[in-house]
C-alpha cells in the first residue's frame, strides 16, 4: 500500500510578525518555523495506517524553500519512510490551486492509495489544497476528519460538522482525507527515530518539473487589522495588574459585588 | 453582477447564517439566485429565484452529487460569484466546485473592500487583501462576517432540480454531540483555560481563579484535544456557545472558531503573555501577563 502526506512548514503563531517590504507578504526573516498543526495528525494517522497494514509506504511531500526539510525531518522522524521536498523558494506567493496542481502532478502516476493532508494551514488557512489535489486526481475525498477506520480498501470516517455534531462516511480507497485536530495523538519523535530519520531518503524536485498551471489569484497587500479600540491593555507587575483588574471588575461587571 | 448564493440545511431546517449570503450579495449590489439542497418545508425568505434540489433524496453529506447540482445552475445562471458559508458544508463544496469552474477560490472572506475580497492570515493576526485573475470567482464567507440589517423576509420562485451524478461518498448519518458536558450557557462567570496553560497540572490555577468568582471554567479545543479537558468544557463553533456576565480568556489566541463561542459574553477579560493575540480585537481588558503568575495572584486577592 502506497500512503501520502503533505505538510507545510508554517510560522510559531506566537511570533512576532512583520510585514515584508513589498507589503504582500509577512517578512520571514526572524520567525521560527513548525509544521502546520493540523498536518501533525494528517502525518500521526499516515503513520498508524502503515503500521496497520502490512507492506505500507509512507511519502511526505512538501513544497518551499531549504528550510522545510527541517520540518520534513520531524515527519521522518514521526515514522514516515521517504520525503519529497518540492523545492520552491517563492511557493508562499503559489495560491492554493497552484500548491495543489503540483501535489496532484507529483502524485498523477504514482497510485497512492490513501492520501492524508491537514484541513488548513495557519498562515493561509484556505482550507484548500487537500480537496483540490483529490479533485484533480479524481478521486473521492472527505473533509474535516475526525475519527478514520481503514479496512480492506473500505475507507470510514467522521466529519465534524457545527456545534460538535459528526457525519459518519464512507467511501473507497484511493481517497483523500483532511485531517481536522483532535483526530489522534500526535506522537513526539524519539531520539533513536530522530537518528534513523537522518539515514532515510529525502529527494528534492525543483517546483519548475511540476507547476504546470497559472495562479488564479494573488495577494495585493497584507497588513495589521485596525485595533477596534475601546479595549483597555494593562502591562506591568502581576500584583498590580491583579489589584487593577479586580478594581475594574467592581466597576464594570456585577460579579465581585 | 450576479450572485449564486449556496444556502444550507441541516437536519430538517433551513440554516439562518443562509442570510449572511444575502447579505454579502447586497453589500457587492449584486443580483442573485439561490441554491438549496433542502426542503419545501423550511424556505428562505428571499425574493428571487430558489434552484431546490431535495435532501431526501441527495443526503446532507454527498459532494460529488451536491458539486454536479450546483455545476447545472451555475451553466444556466452563469453566475460572476457562487457564495458560500466558510462552514463544514461549504469549505467542502467550494474547492470541488472552484476546480471545475476553473475559478479562483477565496475562503474565508471577513469584508469587501473596494471590492477586493479580504481574508485572515496567521490565525487572523494578520489580514490579506486578494486580487482575482479569474472571470468567476468561488467565495466563502466567514461565519458572522455579514449580517442582514433587517429581518429577511420574501417568498422564492422555487426551481425544482435532479442530477443523476453518481455519489463516491456514502453519508451514513448523524453522530449527535456527545451528551452529559457542563451546561456552561447559563453561567455567570466562566474561566477558561487555553494552550497557554502549558500542562495539564496548571488547570488547577483557573479551576482556582472560576472558584474564587463563583463561576465555572470552559477551555479552547486544543486543551479539549489533550484530553486535559472533557468535551463537555469546550467553548467555541464545536464546542458550547455562552454569554456570561463575565468571561476569562486566560492563553487564549482568539482564533474565530473560539470567538464564536464566546463573543457574546458581557464582559471579556483575557490573560495573555502576546499583546498582539487576536483576543484582544473582543476583550474589553487584556492584561499582558503570564498566566502561571498572575492567576494564583489574583486568585489570592480575591479570596481575603
Ligand atoms: C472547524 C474548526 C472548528 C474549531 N472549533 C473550535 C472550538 O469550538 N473551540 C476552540 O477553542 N477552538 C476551535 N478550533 C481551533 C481554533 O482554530 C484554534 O486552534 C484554538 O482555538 C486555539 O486554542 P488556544 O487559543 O487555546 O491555543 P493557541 O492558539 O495555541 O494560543 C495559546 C495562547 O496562549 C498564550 N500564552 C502562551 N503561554 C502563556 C502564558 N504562560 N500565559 C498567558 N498566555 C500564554 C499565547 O500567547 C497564545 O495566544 C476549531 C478549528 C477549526 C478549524
Ligand atoms: N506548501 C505546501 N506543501 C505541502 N502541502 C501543503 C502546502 N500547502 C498546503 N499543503 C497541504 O494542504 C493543507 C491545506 O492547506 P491550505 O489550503 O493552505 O489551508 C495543509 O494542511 C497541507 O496538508
Amino acid at each position: 500500500m502506497k500512503i501520502l502526506v503533505c505538510i507545510k512548514q508554517v510560522p510559531d503563531m506566537e511570533s512576532k510578525f512583520k510585514i515584508a517590504d513589498n507589503a504582500t507578504w509577512y517578512d520571514s526573516g526572524e520567525l521560527a518555523w513548525r509544521m502546520n498543526e493540523y498536518d501533525e495528525y494528517a502525518v500521526e494517522q499516515g503513520v498508524q495506517l502503515k503500521t496497520q497494514v502490512a507492506d505500507a509506504d509512507l511519502t511526505v511531500l512538501c513544497i518551499g524553500p531549504q528550510r522545510v526539510q527541517e520540518t520534513m525531518k520531524k515527519a521522518l522522524a514521526m515514522g514516515c519512510d521517504r520525503g519529497v521536498h518540492i523545492e520552491d523558494a517563492e511557493s508562499f506567493k503559489k495560491d492554493p490551486f497552484e500548491i495543489a496542481s503540483m501535489i496532484a502532478e507529483f502524485a498523477k502516476e504514482k497510485s497512492f492509495d490513501m492520501i492524508f493532508t491537514g484541513m488548513q494551514s495557519q498562515d493561509r488557512g484556505s482550507a484548500q489544497v487537500g480537496l483540490m489535489v483529490a479533485e484533480l486526481l479524481d478521486i473521492p475525498s472527505i473533509s474535516t476528519v475526525v475519527d478514520f477506520a481503514f479496512d480492506a480498501g473500505k475507507v470510514t470516517a467522521k466529519r465534524e460538522l457545527e456545534g460538535g455534531i459528526k457525519a459518519k462516511v464512507s467511501c473507497t480507497a484511493p481517497a483523500l482525507i483532511t485531517c481536522q485536530l483532535g483526530l489522534n495523538t500526535p506522537r513526539y519523535p524519539t531520539l533513536p527515530n530522530i537518528m534513523k530519520a537522518k539515514r532515510k531518503e529525502l529527494l528534492s524536485l525543483p517546483a519548475a518539473d511540476l507547476l504546470k498551471v497559472e495562479r488564479k489569484q494573488e495577494t495585493a497587500k497584507i497588513y495589521f487589522p485596525e485595533k477596534k479600540g475601546g479595549g483597555l491593555v494593562l502591562e506591568g507587575a502581576a500584583g498590580d495588574l491583579a489589584d487593577q483588574l479586580i478594581k475594574i471588575l467592581k466597576e464594570n461587571t456585577g460579579v465581585l459585588a | 453582477m450576479k450572485a449564486l448564493l449556496v444556502a444550507e440545511h441541516r437536519d430538517g431546517q433551513l440554516l439562518t447564517s443562509s442570510y449572511e449570503l444575502v447579505a454579502f450579495a447586497q453589500q457587492l449590489g449584486a443580483d442573485s439566485a439561490m441554491f438549496l439542497v433542502g426542503s419545501d418545508v423550511s424556505l428562505p425568505q428571499y425574493d428571487g429565484t430558489l434552484y431546490l434540489a431535495d435532501i431526501d433524496k441527495y443526503s446532507e453529506y454527498n459532494p460529488a452529487v451536491h458539486k454536479q447540482l450546483l455545476l447545472d445552475v451555475i451553466a444556466k445562471e452563469q453566475p460572476d460569484i457562487v457564495v458560500f458559508s466558510h462552514s463544514s458544508y461549504g469549505w467542502d463544496l467550494a474547492p470541488r466546485v472552484s476546480v471545475a469552474l476553473g475559478a479562483a477560490h477565496v475562503s474565508e472572506v471577513v469584508e469587501v473592500v473596494d471590492g477586493a475580497m479580504v481574508v485572515p492570515v496567521c490565525n487572523a493576526k494578520l489580514r490579506r487583501q486578494v486580487s482575482v485573475k479569474t472571470a468567476k470567482t468561488v467565495v466563502s464567507l466567514q461565519s458572522g462576517a455579514f449580517c442582514l440589517s433587517d429581518d429577511p423576509e420574501g417568498t422564492p420562485t422555487v426551481e425544482k432540480i435532479d442530477t443523476d451524478a453518481a455519489a463516491r461518498v456514502v453519508f451514513e448519518g448523524f453522530e449527535e454531540a456527545e451528551a452529559g458536558g457542563v451546561d456552561l450557557s447559563k453561567s455567570e462567570v466562566i474561566v477558561s483555560a487555553g494552550r497557554g496553560i502549558g500542562k495539564p497540572e496548571n488547570l488547577a490555577i483557573i479551576e482556582g481563579l472560576a472558584t474564587a468568582l463563583k463561576g465555572d471554567y470552559g477551555a479552547s479545543r486544543p486543551v479539549v484535544d489533550s484530553d486535559w479537558v472533557d468535551h463537555g468544557r469546550q467553548v467555541g463553533s464545536t464546542g458550547q456557545s455562552v454569554s456570561p456576565k463575565l468571561y476569562i480568556a486566560c492563553g487564549i489566541s482568539g482564533a474565530i472558531q473560539h470567538l464564536a463561542g464566546m463573543k457574546k459574553s458581557e464582559y471579556i477579560v483575557a490573560i495573555n503573555t502576546d499583546k498582539d493575540a487576536p483576543i484582544g480585537e473582543v476583550a474589553d481588558v487584556l492584561v499582558v501577563a503570564d498566566l502561571k503568575e498572575f492567576v494564583p495572584l489574583m486568585t489570592a486577592k480575591l479570596l481575603v
